[in-house]
């Protein structure tokens, strides 16, 4: 694995990890005990068959690999890159125990990106069953929805509502750890089989939901959108972002180009981003290659963030500041920001299973000096299409309720991914999708 | 120079095509576009998204009339996106138009209606005084602009409406004075049952002051910068009542007495600097190539 130094890497959009060389991939790939009852793949939420695409990747079939990888997983370029392999089949990993856990995740990368190179076979489709589809949003559930329907031999439309297909990882997931071309390639992959992409198409307007609904079966796959806002004084000052809008605006819009690109973003010299997962340490890694001072504030211990490890420890290698236990209370500034007024938390270790609440600590209020704010506190479901589906049973939180095989309180609809869920991860929204898939291809057959 | 992009579309279309574009007034440009789903959909108050090309930023505009599988959109060249959109002609085509978007106005009989619109605003107007007309209400149109040369739409409002007002500042026109004046007028006549205002951010705040002493339900049309138009990234975030609403999807239309018109404008402002630098490089760049003059 070849990781670019921090300091070249914080200057541009390139990928951070280059990936394994095959010499590197096979020797990695010895490693393996290949266990008799491997308990990797009882972490993987989809179930590859690692120990067998391993041995591929020892035994020099890199192709082999790729294609046992694809019989589970349609996007093992995007996974390989972005799964939090360290809660999933590395943390099961035998050999983690003593030493460390074979490298996934890499192999995984490696073969998908072994195969993108040398030329993708498309899996061959079933018989036409006549029957049409409407695939919703195309986020990793939608994506691996429109695939599997599509190899069943249904006919699918999947419709999106921005400009350009991939969903987060797309708009979300910034280039230095996703590259864009790895996402249209999966993209064309899904073309290629026949699958109708339809962009600028939000359905519930362009679509009415008549429409929708006149479709053999629909997915929805729309999911969690929504940026939450704190709800603190200050939050509608000119330079308060969502993580949402900032991502998008960079990686969707390429604002980093700007003037290039027409799209602008506001060029901090200080930047406080608000949050622990994933979303906040891409804006935070985003706003340093935007040349900015970022400090990320949250307000729970170091050893609670829910961000990959590993990108909490390249975020830091970027030169990130992080300040742990600590929450803002109130953005400053007359009509742009000038600071972030936070106060400390004190979070305990006791709390039994559930996650301890941080609670205030009195008196402890202090001031960052930030010309820009970035909150990325978690996102809900797309309330949009979902509010128009009369009688459609939804949750608490907004999120369509679903049965483990994606079946919704009306006939016909099926859901998986964020917008079941809440927001989560790509492999569980591309697991889900794929029970939802095959249900739906029962349902259609009358079996 | 005609653009053309490929697009994988249905009904066999690619890239959405101009039909029709010339200049109404002052700066003010209309443009009818092919967009046979927007056009299908669309209801009175709702708006499009577009992106022109590959390097366009996405921006909102209002969808101002339908007509078969096309919609008219009116704007005025205020920066890059609006002025390049000035320069297409019939047979060039847009990468994007993605829409109707937002909510559309609530429209049923009240009664007696006003529409003001002010500047380029008057492009929303006439599409909902022809639904509340529609719906049974007796409508009154007041427009008003700098000056006669900004003026847009007048026939047309002529006709959408029973009686229609005009103002210019200057006094090329009409009224000398401003829209507020004329709504004033209007409302010491009789009280109407519900008030449209739509344009500039600075003229809704103003005039809704005027229909604010006798509680006349009164809705302003805002128009903060929008990046997806479609509920995910709060770019478009406004305050009514003292809370916070995406205006892309809770709105576009909001009750005027109750918004927050300096948080809007004060948001308006956040990329000035970049809005010149895009500008004067676009000009800069048509001056190079000898580009096309707007057209006539
Ligand atoms: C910045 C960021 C970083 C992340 N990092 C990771 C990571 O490292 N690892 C990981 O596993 N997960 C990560 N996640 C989470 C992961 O991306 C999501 O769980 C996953 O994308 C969910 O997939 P989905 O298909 O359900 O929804 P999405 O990817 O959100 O896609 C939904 C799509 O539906 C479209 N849509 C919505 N409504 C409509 C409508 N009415 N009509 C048409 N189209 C519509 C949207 O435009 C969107 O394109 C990250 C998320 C973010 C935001
Ligand atoms: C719902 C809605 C409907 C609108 N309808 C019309 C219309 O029918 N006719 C019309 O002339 N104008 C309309 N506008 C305003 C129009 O979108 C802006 O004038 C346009 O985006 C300017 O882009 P520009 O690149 O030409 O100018 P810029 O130089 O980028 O900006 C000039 C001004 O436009 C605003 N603006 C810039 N980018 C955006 C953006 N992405 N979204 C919204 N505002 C932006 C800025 O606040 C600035 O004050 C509408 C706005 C909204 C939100
Ligand atoms: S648990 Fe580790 S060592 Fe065992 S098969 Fe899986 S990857 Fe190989
Ligand atoms: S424009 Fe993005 S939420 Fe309204």
């Amino acid at each position: 694995m070849a990781e670019r130094p921090p300091g070249e890497r914080v200057r541009d959009f390139s990928e951070v990890d280059t990936g394994l060389s095959s010499g590197e991939a096979i020797a990695e790939a010895e490693r393996c005990l290949q266990c008799r009852k491997p308990s990797c793949v009882k972490g993987c939420p989809v179930e590859i068959d690692i120990p067998a695409f391993v041995a591929l990747i020892a035994a020099g079939d890199f192709a082999g690999a790729a294609r046992v990888v694809k019989e589970s997983n349609l996007l093992p370029a995007v996974c390989g890159r972005v799964c939090p392999q360290e809660v999933q089949c590395e943390g099961q990993c035998v050999l983690g125990v003593r030493e460390s856990p074979v490298r996934i995740g890499e192999l995984e990368r490696f073969a998908a990106d072994y195969e993108r190179a040398h030329g993708i076979l498309l899996p061959t489709r079933a018989e036409p069953t006549g029957k049409r589809v409407a695939v919703v949003g195309s986020g990793p559930a939608g994506l691996t929805a429109a695939a599997e329907l599509a190899r069943l031999g249904h006919t699918v439309i999947l419709f999106e509502s921005l400009h350009e297909p991939g969903g987060v990882l797309a708009y979300g997931i910034p280039g230095f750890r996703l590259p864009k071309e790895v996402v249209r390639a999966e993209i064309d992959q899904l073309r290629g089989m026949g699958v109708s992409i339809l962009t600028n198409h939000l359905v519930g307007t362009s679509v009415p939901v008549s429409e929708l609904l006149s479709f053999d079966a629909v997915f929805l796959g729309t999911g969690a959108g929504l940026p939450h806002f704190m709800g603190i004084p200050g939050e509608n000052l000119s330079g308060v972002y969502s993580a949402n809008e900032f991502l998008t605006r960079v990686n969707l819009m390429h604002a980093d180009c700007f003037p290039e690109f027409d799209t602008p973003v506001r060029r901090a010299g200080r930047v406080v981003v608000v949050g622990g997962g994933n979303v906040a340490m891409d804006a935070a890694r985003v706003a340093r290659r935007l040349g900015a001072r970022t400090t990320l504030v949250y307000r729970r211990r170091r050893k609670d963030l829910p961000a990959r490890r590993v990108e909490v420890a390249r975020a830091e290698e970027e030169g990130v500041d992080f300040v742990f236990c600590a929450n803002p209370v109130r953005i400053l500034g007359d009509q742009c920001v000038t600071g972030v007024e936070c106060e400390s938390m004190e979070v305990s270790g006791i709390g039994g299973s559930k996650r301890p609440e941080p609670v205030p600590v009195e008196g402890s209020r202090f001031v960052i000096e930030a010309d820009m704010c970035i909150q990325a506190i978690g996102q809900g479901p797309n309330p949009l299409l979902v509010r128009m589906l009369p009688g459609i049973e939804r949750g608490e939180r907004g999120n369509v309720i679903a049965d483990a095989e994606g079946r919704t309180s009306l006939e016909n609809v099926f859901a998986a991914g964020d917008v079941a869920t809440g927001a989560a991860t790509v492999i569980l929204a591309m697991g889900g999708a794929k029970r939802a898939a095959r249900a739906m291809d029962r349902m259609l057959r009358g079996c | 120079m005609t653009l053309r992009f490929s697009r994988q579309g249905e009904d066999g279309i690619l890239g959405y095509r101009i039909m029709e574009a010339r200049q109404l007034a002052e700066r003010i440009y209309q443009v009818w576009v092919e967009a046979p789903r927007v056009a299908r959909n669309a209801r009175a108050g709702q708006f499009l998204v577009l992106r022109i090309d590959e390097k366009g930023e996405r921006i909102p505009l209002t969808i101002s009339a339908v007509d078969g599988d096309s919609v008219r959109l009116v704007f005025m060249a205020v920066g890059k996106t609006t002025l390049q959109l000035s320069t297409l002609c019939p047979g060039d085509e847009i990468m994007d138009v993605a829409g109707p978007l937002g909510r559309p106005s609530e429209i049923r009989y009240f009664g007696h209606c006003v529409i003001v619109g002010g500047g380029a605003g008057i492009a929303c107007c006439p599409i909902i005084a022809r639904a509340a007309r529609a719906a049974g209400n007796r409508v009154t149109g007041i427009i008003g602009a700098r000056s006669a040369n900004f003026l847009i739409l007048e026939d047309e409002m002529g006709e959408a409406c029973d009686e229609l007002f005009v103002a210019t500042d200057d006094g090329t026109r009409g009224h000398h004075g401003f829209a507020a004046d004329l709504l004033k007028q209007v409302i010491a006549r009789e009280r109407p049952d519900r008030v449209w205002i739509i344009g500039p951010a600075i003229m809704m705040k103003v005039t809704s002051e005027v229909t604010r002493p006798d509680g006349i339900p009164t809705l302003v049309s805002l128009n903060p910068i929008m990046v997806d138009g479609t509920g995910m990234c709060g770019s478009c975030r406004v305050v009514v009542g003292g809370e916070t609403r995406f205006a892309c999807v809770d709105g576009p239309e909001f009750d005027a007495h109750r918004v927050d018109f300096d948080v809007l404008m004060a948001r308006q402002r956040t990329y000035t600097g970049e809005e010149k630098l895009a500008l004067e490089r676009f000009s800069a760049h048509r001056c190079r190539c000898g580009g096309s003059e707007s057209h006539g």
